[in-house]
């Protein structure tokens, strides 16, 4: 059991790394059977441990006009679901990224994009702000992402040693 | 005094060359230089014959030393280094190694491992001294002897023992003029190591023939599956032994260009003496770094040693699906499988491979006795580009074969 999990863990960095890799280079990366790979990801796909296999894009580089901004919301939670239902109520709209519960100053931080600046607003005094349990918002546009996921964006620490070398 | 009068160069009767030590005269240039002119100024060309991390140094040991930069330590430290950095190796060496070092007086932080390795030789050699190197190694210590006044014998490690020396090959060797023996275990070129069992009979003949040891143990960090086993660490070793060490390898800090040498301190104050009259000391913004790296670098260094065995996986794995022989390297980060069954010499088959398929690997011919049909190639790259160099040695070797069966 222990074993697997230390297998499961590394196969999830490798896929972290690069969610291309095949069952196959893991097995030989890992100095383990194709099969104890395979098995690994197929169990981690039905327990949702591994969600989606999607891709890091950096947009700024795509001609393609979009913003994003990360509202800080105050809610009332409610009796008996605390923050599920809001959240839920929330996160359900397509033009929300993702939703945190957080500790602090506010209660959910919550991620939308958007076309342009009027869509995101639209969205928080039309959808957002209206809902019963939301007694505040502020919202904070992203001006530029530098660093996501891990990986950083705009990668300067190029390989730059010599050919061939001691 | 330099004078641009074009006819003074003219003018003297001798050449400038002849002015040259002779000691320095006989050095010939290495053969990894020759491999680097070749590929220089070529982008496309994938290597596996870089000897260091793909690693950047880690971030907190960049950023420690730029902080000290800040607050302006910018001053000569003591001659043997910061205390607090050899009070740093002291514990290091001790925790990992079982080994007791008195910072005092038995550790000199080095400008790398490689001015540590020359300090032992000019301390230790007179001359007409013999220098005991195994071969294939790395391919300084014999040109520094020879410019140290020593004379390098070459002992031929061989694949079938998975390079390790042996008692035996050692013995043979032994004269009344030999005095020093260089280890470089783990090794490079070669990825060998050696056990406790594999050292043991090896003090013995050091011990019997009353050698000196020069223990090259940078890559001691690098091993995969069995633990490095440091030769001062045998019993009646430890005095015997100059043990040479250093950050690049580790913690990915080559450029910082930070050693140590530790050892009898007999030994270690004439090493001083000639590293206080050449070097004064080891740069201090990279005692610094050093110091951070020895303190907080440890979970780094274990991730990026993960990686290097996984990669080394790989790169076994294709050599010997290309068709050629690969022991099993189990420390530093080159593989060196045996290129001999293709017909051509090592330094034929790189050069081909270079010229026509692009991958840069070093010649094993360069690295001295037992070289010849080998290929140096280093896993310290990118997964990706491993995989494309490995495409392409298969290539590249079944073309040799096709080229022999139409011969």
């Amino acid at each position: 059991m222990e074993q697997m999990n230390e297998l499961k863990r590394k196969v999830l960095e490798l896929l972290k790394e690069d969610a291309r890799r095949t069952p196959e280079l893991m097995a030989t990366l890992l100095g383990v059977q194709v099969d104890e790979v395979k098995s690994a990801i197929e169990q981690m796909e039905q327990e949702h441990v591994i969600v989606k296999y999607a891709t890091v894009v950096n947009w700024d580089k795509v001609d393609d006009e979009r913003v994003t901004a990360l509202i800080e919301v105050q809610i009332t939670p409610e009796r008996g679901r605390g923050f599920e239902g809001i959240a839920e109520r929330i996160y359900m709209y397509p033009q929300v990224k993702s939703v945190y519960l957080m500790s602090g100053a506010f209660d959910l931080l919550v991620e939308v994009e958007g076309r342009n600046l009027r869509e995101v607003a639209n969205f928080v005094s039309e959808k957002l702000s209206p809902i019963d349990s939301v007694l505040s918002t502020k919202t904070n546009f992203t001006l530029k992402k530098y660093k996501q996921d891990g990986i950083i964006f705009e990668d300067h620490e190029e390989d730059n040693r010599l050919m061939i070398s001691p | 005094m330099i004078t641009n009068k074009p006819q003074q160069a003219e003018d003297r009767s001798r050449p400038m060359s002849s002015y040259l030590s002779p000691l320095v005269q006989q050095i010939q240039p290495s053969g990894i230089r020759r491999f680097f002119d070749m590929a220089a100024g070529s982008k496309d060309i994938i290597s596996l014959g870089v000897g260091e991390p793909d690693f950047k140094t880690p971030w907190h040991v960049r950023e420690a030393c730029v902080y000290s930069l800040e607050r302006g330590f910018t001053g000569y430290t003591s001659n043997a280094g910061m205390p607090e950095l050899r009070e740093g190796i002291a514990g290091y060496l001790h925790d990992r190694f079982g080994l007791s070092y008195d910072p005092g007086n038995q550790i000199i932080a080095t400008v790398g491992g490689s001015e540590a390795i020359d300090l032992a030789l000019r301390a230790l050699i007179a001359p007409g001294d013999e220098i005991l190197i195994p071969e294939p190694c790395y391919i300084s210590y014999s040109p520094i002897t020879s410019i140290g006044g020593g004379i390098p014998v070459g002992i031929e490690t061989f694949g079938k023992d998975h390079f390790k020396l042996t008692a035996e090959g050692l013995e043979a060797k032994i004269t009344p003029r030999s005095k020093i023996l260089i280890l470089c275990y783990p090794s490079n070129p070669t990825g060998a190591i050696m056990s406790r069992e594999d050292w043991e009979p090896i003090a013995k003949v050091v011990e019997k023939h009353d050698l000196i040891v020069i223990s090259d143990e940078i890559y001691a960090e690098l091993t995969y599956g069995a633990n490095h086993v440091s030769f001062a660490s045998l019993p009646g070793m430890m005095d015997r032994t100059i043990l040479v060490s250093g950050f690049s390898k580790a913690f990915a800090m080559t450029g910082w260009r930070m050693g140590y040498a530790c050892g009898h301190p007999d030994l270690i104050a004439a090493m001083l003496k000639i590293h206080q009259y050449t070097v004064m000391c080891a740069p201090s913004m990279g005692q610094v770094a050093a110091l951070e790296a020895l303190t907080n670098g440890m979970e780094e260094k274990d991730r990026m040693v993960d990686s290097y065995n996984q990669r080394r996986r790989l790169i076994v794995k294709g050599l010997r699906e290309a068709g050629l022989e690969c022991h099993e390297p189990q420390g530093a980060f080159y593989a060196f499988p045996s290129i001999a069954g293709t017909g051509l010499t090592s330094d034929e088959f790189a050069q081909r491979l270079l010229r026509e398929y692009r991958v840069a690997a070093v010649p094993g011919s360069v690295f001295g006795l037992g070289g010849e049909g080998y290929l140096r190639c280093s896993y310290a790259t990118s997964v990706s580009q491993l995989n494309e160099a490995l495409e392409r040695i298969g290539a590249f070797v079944m073309q040799l074969r096709r080229e022999r069966n139409n011969a």
